[in-house]
Order: C-alpha cells, then structure tokens, then sequence
C-alpha cells in the first residue's frame, strides 16, 4: 500500500470539509482508485461520476498509475478569467 | 513571454508597455472584469482561489503554444487571485505582433484556453449575503457546501471541442 495525500478545491473542499485528505491505495493503483478512496475516507465529498484530476500538475486519465510522493489533486470544473 | 497569478491589482500600463516593441504594429489586450450580475443575482465581488503551482504551470503552457500558434514571442498574461470588488481586472492578456490579425486572435484564443484549462475558481459574493462557487460554463453556480455538479465533466468536454473548432490558429494572413 502507498499513503497519497489529496488536494480538494472549491465545492469539493466545502462539501469534504477540509482541503486535503490522505488515502492509502494499493501499490499499482490508478488515478480512479484514489477517487474512490477519496470518497470513502470523505462520504460527505460532492464530486461527479469522473472528476477531472491531476498528477504532479497535469491533467491524468482515469487509468494513469499513482505513485508515493505523487501529488495528486482533484479539480472541479474550472472558472477562471 | 511572461504569465502569473498575483495577489494585487494588474498594471494594465506596465503590461501593454511590456508587448510594445519596434516591429510590432498591434497591441491587442484583454481585461476580464468583475460584473454585477451573474444568472439574475446582484453580484457584491468575487473571491478568486488557485490551485497555484498548476495554474502556474498550465498559464506558461498556454503562453508557449500561442507563441508558436501566432508567431509572437510577446505575450503577457496576468490572473488575480483573493478577493476583486466589481470592476476590477481579475485577468489581463496582451499579445503584440506585427499585424492586427495575429495580436487579436492571440488574445482571444488565450482566453478561451484559460478559462478551459486554469485551476481557478470563483466564490462569488452576492449583495443579499449568500456565496457561490461558479462553474465555468454550466450557466449556474454551486452553492456553497451542496455542489451538485454531476455530469459537468461531459458538458466541459464538449465545451472543449467547441473552443477547439472555433478558435483554430489563423493562416499567416495580412493584418
């Protein structure tokens, strides 16, 4: 297993209650499986069916591995300008 | 080329000063600003939040590639974070070139890019004292603590390849 802390914006952080939460996941795992870790380790958490989210600052597919020390972050649809 | 998120007011001056040079004949500069009304609410300001290193990272690539997209090294794009009383610039985009076509369409396609792809949200502040996060295309906000945003990902997709189809880099053409 390999802890990964998670960083939450916006409506996600409101809805979590904080702006990050530390998840343990399997070694090999996918970006999908820390979003479901996210939501069991924060039930409250408000997030769509796939959010979008980032590895070391860069957008990630679903199935792109997740590695320790990794910083990973999920991003609600985004309302800048 | 410079780009960055900062925490006090856009120097519009310094910024279009900065573009200008000799074989340049178009300064094109965009200001987004804060309204006072959004969906038929009265808006007070808005609070702007940045995931900061990755809004960092995506604005210089945005610059680069409208570099290459428009054949200019003279691009400037600011984003303000924190708290913006109506009026105030919460981005600033300027593009320079030798022709108008190229500085304009520059600028607009930034834009577009940004506000696609920036990790930045706005909390918006109503004048009967309630808060709302706002979700870039959806029409309508998220209120605070209760999102229900289920199936934005497929409308800002789509949102996406529409920027995309509208907004592709201009022929070399005379300005």
């Amino acid at each position: 297993m390999i802890t990964v802390d998670v960083l939450l914006f916006a409506s996600y952080a409101d809805s979590a209650g904080a702006t990050s939460v530390r998840v343990s996941v399997a070694d090999d795992a996918h970006v999908s499986d820390v979003v479901q870790a996210v939501r069991v380790a924060k039930p409250s958490v408000t997030l769509p069916a796939r959010p979008l989210v980032a590895v070391n600052h860069r957008y990630a597919a679903a199935d792109a591995t997740v590695a320790a020390g990794d910083e990973v972050a999920l991003i609600p649809p985004v309302a800048g300008g | 080329m410079r780009t960055a998120l900062v925490g006090q007011r856009i120097d519009v001056a310094a910024i279009v000063a900065e573009v200008t040079a000799p074989e340049n004949g178009a300064v094109s500069l965009f200001l987004g600003t804060v309204r006072n009304v959004n969906d038929g609410r009265a808006v007070d300001g808005i609070e702007y939040n940045a995931y900061a290193p990755m809004a960092e990272r995506e604005m210089a690539a945005i610059a680069r590639e409208a570099s290459e997209r428009f054949g200019t090294p003279h691009i400037v794009i600011e984003h303000r974070t924190g708290y913006l009383p109506l009026g105030e610039a919460s981005v600033a985009i300027a593009v320079a070139h030798a022709r108008r076509a190229n500085a304009m369409d520059g600028a607009r396609w930034i834009i577009e890019q940004l506000k696609a792809r920036v990790p930045i949200w706005k909390l918006e502040h109503y004048t009967d004292g309630t808060r709302e996060w706002v979700e870039h295309g959806k029409g309508q906000g998220v209120r605070r603590g209760r999102g229900r945003e289920q199936g934005v990902g497929r409308e800002r997709e789509r949102e996406r390849e529409r920027e995309r189809g509208v907004l592709d880099a201009p022929e070399s053409s005379d300005a």
